[in-house]
């Protein structure tokens, strides 16, 4: 490589970073060293505390503040003449649109969310400019190189969604600590402080419902001469106690299961606890993020467990402060990890239940992580990434494409290596996403609606925001800010119909066109009806088969639990299968247990470790 | 003072790392000193690590002036001539530095470390250096190895787009975490001298070939009195006859150590790649927290990255 092309190469690019946060940080000091002179930012976020651990061109004084600006003034104090452009703003939004885009000779992603994730890399493509992508979590990273026509795209080795939860394990047979994170953020602290006109299963009864089940709604209304303690101690009983009885009543769903335990106060605090020997009045100019209940019951260490004793005194106190002190909240609350008070509330109600189904109980700490979806994250691998995209970036704008490589930061040496490079993979040819190939989506068109599929796959799976939907010529369904309002009312009226109902009756054997204009994509849905779908295994109710699968019809199967990299020296050009320190997913929570949307974290993204095991197939780049 | 629990600000600050490796070993880094000597474009990666990391001090010693060539690949220095000029890169360095993390005692300490009193260095855990001569290094490593308390020692090295670490904890322990339960072991580090003494024809046919290629320039710069890393590609004559030299010696195959290896070093001359300098600057980040903490397998006893061919390589040479 003659160095001189090299830095004219570099000096004359224009790069786009989409992410100013752990490895955007890191990114951004490597690139303006490197000699870049043009370098513009876009991210959404303002500056936490817990970000400052890593993202070092932060400081405490610039909590609250946008990302994107305070890193470029961060780093204009060492090389002052770079031309760096921040845009405080979301990747989504209609300005950072294709022609936007191709302004640009590479983008460089450090996201935390694999849905921003699947929008650049169709605005890439639409585009046609590089994206090298990256992601990491605790000791390990990735870089990946997108290249349209010669590599794959980001999507073609599918990417898992949000893991969802059978709605009837977190509302009756819960059997892991998650499933009682789930409930106690989704369902109960939903249901208490959250938008009431929301639909809520908190206490759906198990199947076979009897009638023993005490009536509900009015269960969460407080009366007007209930105080804040009665209505806390009667919320307990509730929740912990009556409703679990109620779902013992039914024989069937515990045959082959351990039955839980109906916990009433009056058995974990027998005496009358004196519950108020903090100092009220310290709090009370504490900011709403702030207020705490552990100080009250003399817990200070986030770390310990607490026994059911001590969780179900969080409980009632956190319950109380709520309507003591945030009264105004009440109503329009949605959970937040940094709100103390509700991950306060969260790890109680979570370890009470736990505790009656004989599941572990978890720290403050550890329900913390679950809940608030939190990404474990070190300045040390965001640094290493960031070199390694810089690396790659360097030879895309050389077009050295023949040395792009997919490199993989790894805790455990594989071959003597902790660092080792991929040739990156021919695109996939029934990525649905680059090469519009169709898919298949099996549903039963009697019972689904329209709105099922677009939530479920056309929103959630394919990624699409602002989708429209057509079955041949007809309209079926868009989105749009230009919209007529008899059309907007039409839409709306053909999302609750069942697909066979629609005005172009969707049955087995239609196909559907979905597109989405911002991104540029199109694809079709071959649909096939069936009756039945399996609650645990298929919790949707409908499944997409085509690009996920691998192909349904060479009867491959994917397993998603054994990750493999295929790593080649270029010496010996043999394929050798290297197994990859294995991580697991960190598991992310839906919002409602139905719902599969992505939650946005504000670290950086998990190593998402691809399955390869259909590489045999692929070709390798030479 | 010994602190039991770490500050409601600590927690707070370190949340997303103590999710990596536990409160215990954030405690230790926390009553961790650290020494690092030589400060340049990879070194000063580390040392934003190490802090953001929340060791308890972080010493940098290093009294070269703030020149124009120093500036290049370093974040540390204010562009301002005013704030820079007339000082010492330590010093500058050392209140960038200190921004990363209030919680962190960073000091400047003038002098060079290869001189220094063995007493110095029994304030610190880990040394790092940089930037040094091979005799430098073997002295300091030396004096590492002769302390009652044990002193982690790392030499890092970084040329155009390549770079080298190694390692030396002389008798290590620790809990090694396996899928089937904790498992104690025992690692035992050869010094530097030893490590670099280990005849050539006894390594492994695939070692890289960074190793001897560094080996060679090492010895050229020793001998030719150079500063460390000044060379150009007018030695390159002269590189390759002590190549031819060594390898001789040491009756090993001179295309073991390729002319275009050197070709690439030499004509870099002094300029450092500022993504070398992350990636080596992190891997050592990373090591000195295993080492510090006692958590994770910490590597054995030399690392290679080189862009070339994009593999970070551990080597074990003993």
């Amino acid at each position: 490589m003659d160095s001189d092309s090299k830095a004219e190469a570099i000096k004359r690019a224009k790069v786009l970073m989409v992410g100013a946060g752990g490895i955007g940080c890191e990114l951004l000091k490597t690139l303006v060293l490197s000699g870049f002179q043009e370098v513009h930012i876009i991210d959404m976020d303002t500056i936490e505390v817990s970000n400052l651990n890593r993202q070092f061109l932060f400081r405490q004084s610039h909590v609250g503040q946008s990302k994107a600006k305070v890193a470029r003034d961060a780093v204009l104090k060492f090389v002052p003449q770079i031309k760096i452009t921040p845009y405080h703003a979301n990747v989504k939004d209609p300005d950072f649109n294709v022609e936007f885009f191709k302004q640009f000779n590479v983008v460089l992603n450090g996201l935390d969310n694999l849905d921003a994730r699947r929008h650049v890399n169709r605005l890439c493509l639409a585009a046609e400019v590089p994206l090298v992508e990256s992601g990491t979590t605790g000791f390990l990273g990735q870089v990946t190189v997108h290249i349209k026509g010669r590599t794959e795209c980001y999507e073609c080795q599918p990417k898992p969604t949000p893991k969802t939860y059978p709605v009837c394990t977190i509302t009756s047979t819960p059997s892991k600590f998650i499933h009682c994170v789930v409930w106690a953020k989704d369902l109960l602290f939903a249901k208490l402080f959250g938008d009431k006109n929301q639909e809520n299963d908190l206490f759906v009864p198990s199947n076979n419902a009897s009638d023993s089940v005490k009536p509900t709604d009015n269960i969460i209304e407080r009366g007007s001469d209930e105080d804040p303690e009665q209505y806390s101690r009667k919320i307990y009983d509730y929740v912990f106690g009556y409703n679990i009885q109620a779902a013992l009543a039914n024989e069937e769903t515990w045959k082959n299961r351990s039955q839980p335990k109906p916990t009433f106060l009056r058995d974990v605090l027998p005496e009358k606890d004196i519950l108020h020997n903090g100092i009220l009045e310290s709090n009370c100019l504490i900011d709403d993020l702030s207020l705490s209940a552990m100080p009250f019951l003399g817990l200070s260490n986030p770390q310990e467990v607490w026994n059911l004793a001590e969780n179900s005194r969080v409980f009632l106190k956190a319950l109380q402060l709520f309507l003591e002190k945030r009264e105004k909240d009440i109503g329009n609350l949605t959970f937040d990890k940094d709100d103390q008070l509700a991950v306060e509330f969260v790890t109680a109600a979570a370890n009470i239940r736990a505790s009656s189904f004989g599941i572990p109980l978890h720290s403050l700490f550890d329900a913390k992580g679950i809940a608030g979806n939190i990404v474990h994250a070190v300045a040390t691998t965001n640094a290493i990434i960031a070199g390694l995209i810089v690396i790659e970036a360097i030879k895309v704008l050389q077009a050295d494409f023949q040395n792009c490589r997919m490199t993989y930061c790894l805790e455990h040496p594989s071959r003597k290596m902790l660092l080792m490079p991929v040739e990156p993979y021919e695109a996939n040819k029934s990525c649905y996403v680059c090469s519009e190939t169709p898919l298949l989506l099996v549903v039963n068109t009697r019972t689904s609606t329209l709105r099922d599929v677009v939530e479920k796959i056309i929103k959630n799976k394919l990624g699409m925001n602002l989708p429209m939907v057509m079955q041949g010529t007809t309209l079926i369904y868009e989105v749009g800010d230009d919209l007529e309002e008899d059309d907007v009312a039409n839409y709306a009226l053909n999302l609750d119909k069942i697909l066979a109902d629609l005005p172009a009756p969707v049955t087995s054997g239609t196909i559907l066109t979905v597109e989405d204009f911002r991104q540029e994509l199109k694809c079709h849905l071959n649909i096939k009806h069936r009756d039945d779908f399996d609650e645990e295994k298929e919790p949707d109710g409908m499944v997409l088969l085509g690009w996920t699968d691998g192909a349904i019809s060479n009867g491959q199967s994917t397993s998603t639990d054994h990750q493999v990299a295929v790593g080649s020296t270029e010496s010996e050009g043999i394929k050798v299968a290297t197994e990859v320190s294995g991580m697991k997913r960190e598991l992310n929570n839906s919002k409602t247990p139905q719902d599969v949307e992505d939650d946005n974290d504000e670290d950086d993204d998990l190593v998402l470790l691809d399955n390869h095991s259909e590489t045999n197939k692929k070709q390798r780049l030479h | 003072m010994d602190r039991e629990e770490l500050t409601a600000q600590e927690t707070a600050l370190y949340d997303r790392q103590i999710r990596v490796w536990g409160v215990d070993a954030q405690k230790r880094l926390s009553k961790a000193s650290i020494l690092v000597s030589g400060l340049n474009g990879t070194s000063i990666e580390f040392c934003k690590n190490i802090v953001l990391a929340g060791v308890g001090d972080l010493t940098v010693m290093d009294d070269r002036l703030v020149t124009e060539d120093t500036l290049q690949a370093n974040f540390l220095i204010p562009r301002d001539s005013d704030a820079y000029g007339g000082r010492s890169l330590s010093e500058v360095c050392c209140e960038s530095l200190r921004d990363f993390n209030p919680m962190v005692r960073v000091s400047a300490e003038k002098g060079d470390l290869s001189q220094s009193e063995m007493e110095f260095f029994d304030k610190f855990d880990a040394i790092v250096v940089s930037c040094c001569s091979l005799n430098a290094k073997v002295a300091i490593n030396e004096k590492c190895r002769k302390r009652a308390k044990r002193i982690a020692f790392y030499a890092i090295e970084c040329r155009d787009a390549c770079g080298e670490i190694f390692v030396d904890l002389q008798n290590y322990t620790y809990a090694q975490k396996r899928s089937d339960g904790t498992v104690e072991r025992h690692l035992s580090y050869p010094s530097l001298e030893e490590a670099i003494s280990t005849p050539w024809r006894n390594l492994p046919r695939k070692m890289s070939k960074l190793y001897f290629a560094l080996r060679v320039i090492e010895r050229f710069e020793l001998s030719e009195g150079r500063t460390p890393g000044k060379l150009s590609s007018s030695d390159f004559p002269s590189i390759l006859k002590l190549r031819k030299e060594l390898c001789d010696a040491q009756s090993l195959n001179e295309s073991h150590v390729p002319e275009k290896l050197f070709e690439r070093i030499l004509h870099a001359g002094s300029k450092l790649h500022p993504p070398i300098c992350a990636i080596l600057g992190g891997i050592l980040g990373q090591e000195v927290i295993k080492a510090i903490s006692g958590k994770g397998d910490p590597l054995k006893n030399f690392f290679y990255f080189d862009t070339a061919d994009g593999k970070g390589v551990i080597e074990d040479i003993s």
